[in-house]
């Protein structure tokens, strides 16, 4: 059995963290891996804490359970830290990435004494800067692959350009905010 | 060659949907299902189908269209999910009695209530005397492929049934995976034109469909639409071989893995059949003598195949992700315990978990657990309890 890398994410209902997670599928997907993208679905509520799950192997995946000791954790709203426990099950070789304006080490007193890699991104200031507009999910996306390693990040950054010209068929003027987005993430993400 | 993808099982079904091109789907929204026609609606709307498509205002009144549309000679299908197969009932009755083939996709969820959206088996469970074929499906794979056969199952002259595809709501319905898809060309060969033998809409052939049907026949007709199931048992390994040929990929009644040298199994369905899998993987490792059967044709039941596959095995644990109310197991184990006791099968040990009610997940930890207690009793000889629930709050 290959190395599965596990990760989870928390966001709010509406913040595109489910997205995240199927856009990080999609990607992982193109360069061949063996992957698996989920939600787990509660009242769909706009603003409502919310998970979703990423399973990404060199070999097929047949476990279909939540992921409860996952590599990384990624947090798209830093206003989750004080109520839902992020860090549960977290390995400590591994790491996780809030979205907040603050430093790692600003935010580690709220990680309940969470010992592995502390990863921070200002995902609203690049998703302003870039978009215009506050959609976390992309720079996120970004800051994941970079911290991660799950993928190479230039074959990551090419196919996103296919993936974006896709998915915005009929609004091609976010793509190039979006790659934007990604590659600021990438190169912005604090605590590596 | 093979498309290599990723879709999430929803999304599967609706594609097997698309190559296959039905003449009529008729479908009421409901979660987790809902995806299904949403799909399928726009290939419609853009014309990548030709399907009467019929927004209906109840699941009742979508199998109704369906068993009419059927009836009239159409390919014929529909998507539903809980208490929308709930609603369907009086009809899925109506629709095996007059041998019509037509393929529902069913999207395993809880049936309320309390009221709950998430996955366990209530819903198709609850419709395993209704008359239809049942195939399960551990992923979107298996969906798909399912889907593909269900067509030429259903419309074999020797059957005449209609099919339930079944995979787990959320679990497999979104969860987005790889998949290997066949090629359209290729799945219109393989399920090929659908030509009914006597239909309304023949003009040369006047019949009547449903009429009264009392004491001097009904009896009749219930032997013929039984023994109907018995041949389809032989047809799902005819066209499963087919598939294969295809494909590559395997197909029978149920699936082993790691059995040979096994000497305690569960059987269990659909996804966690998948985690099963994993665990099996993991135990192995520490050279533990452990299996799975994966049940996919749960009605017809393989009686005699069943039997004879689990009198190897020291200890067996049936799993069931519904809960009959019978307060004597669910009704996988009374099933498989009836098939061990007609076939005179009275070696191994059997334990009954009911689990995942209502979406509560399937941890590789509660697998192991079961397969830990399976060992203990092939060390002790005793079961200590037969009846047991799993990843429940006592």
């Amino acid at each position: 059995m290959g190395k599965v890398v596990e990760i989870r994410w928390h966001g709010r209902g509406g913040q595109g963290a489910k997205t995240a997670s199927l856009l990080l599928a999609d990607a992982a997907f193109n360069t061949g891996k063996f992957i698996q993208g989920f939600p787990e679905y509660g009242p769909e509520r706009m603003g409502a804490p919310i998970t979703a799950y990423n399973r990404i192997s060199d070999t097929r995946l047949t476990i279909h359970s939540n992921i409860y000791e996952p590599d990384y954790v990624v947090v798209v709203d830093d206003t989750l830290l004080t109520t839902v426990d992020v860090t549960s099950g977290l390995k400590e070789n591994g790491a996780i990435i809030i979205n907040t304006t603050k430093s790692p080490d600003e935010v580690k007193p709220q990680l309940k004494g969470y010992k592995g890699k502390v990863c921070t991104i200002d995902a609203r200031t690049i998703s302003i800067d870039t978009l215009g507009r506050y959609f976390p999910n992309t720079p996120m996306l970004g800051a994941v692959v970079k911290v991660s390693g799950v993928m190479n990040q230039d074959e990551f950054l090419k196919d996103m350009v296919g993936s974006f010209k896709h998915k915005f068929a009929k609004k091609p003027e976010v793509v190039d905010g979006n790659i934007k987005a990604l590659e600021r993430s990438m190169q912005e993400v604090k605590g590596l | 060659m093979a498309i290599r993808e990723r879709l999430s099982g929803n999304e599967a079904i609706a594609t097997a949907m698309k190559q296959i091109n039905p003449d009529v789907v008729a479908a009421f929204p409901i979660t987790p299902s809902t995806e299904v026609p949403q799909y399928f609606s726009t290939f419609v709307a853009d014309g990548a189908v030709d399907t009467e498509f019929v927004a209906v205002e109840s699941e009742h009144s979508a199998l109704s269209a369906c068993v009419g549309a059927s009836a009239a000679g159409g390919r014929t299908m529909t998507a539903t999910s809980a208490n929308g197969l709930a609603l369907m009932w009086e009809v899925l009755y109506i629709a095996s009695s007059l041998r019509l083939p037509i393929i529902l996709a069913c999207v395993n969820r809880t049936l309320s209530g309390p009221l709950n959206i998430h996955n366990d088996h209530s819903d198709s469970m609850g419709a395993r005397d209704s008359g239809w074929i049942q195939i399960y499906s551990e992923n979107n794979q298996e969906a798909y492929d399912n889907m593909l056969m269900a067509s030429r199952i259903a419309e074999h002259p020797d059957v005449l049934l209609p099919v339930m595809v079944c995979q787990d709501g959320f679990i497999t319905s979104h969860a987005i995976e790889n998949i290997d898809l066949v090629e359209d060309s290729k799945v219109k060969d393989f399920v090929g034109e659908y030509v009914p033998d006597m239909y309304l809409l023949n003009k040369e052939n006047p019949i009547a469909v449903g009429p009264l049907d009392h004491f001097t026949h009904c009896f009749e007709h219930k032997r013929q639409q039984a023994e109907a199931m018995k041949i389809a048992k032989k047809v799902i390994l005819q066209v499963s071989e087919e598939f294969s040929r295809l494909t590559g990929r395997n197909y029978s009644l149920f699936e082993e893995y790691m059995t040979q040298d096994a000497e305690v199994v569960t059987v269990v369905l659909n996804s966690t059949a998948g985690t099963a899998k994993y665990v099996v993987d993991q135990l192995r490792a520490q050279g533990k003598k452990v299996g799975l059967i994966k049940p996919r044709v749960f009605r017809p039941f393989p009686v005699d195949e069943l039997a004879t596959a689990l009198s190897r095995f020291k200890a067996v644990a049936v799993m069931d992700k519904a809960e009959s109310f019978n307060a004597a197991g669910g009704p996988l184990y009374t099933d498989i315990t009836s098939a061990l006791y007609s076939k005179g099968v009275f070696g191994p040990k059997l334990v009954n978990y009911i689990y995942g009610l209502g979406g509560r997940d399937v941890k590789a930890d509660d697998i192991e657990f079961v397969y830990n207690q399976l060992l203990e009793i092939t060390g002790t000889g005793k079961v200590d309890s037969v009846f047991n629930y799993l990843g429940v709050r006592e």
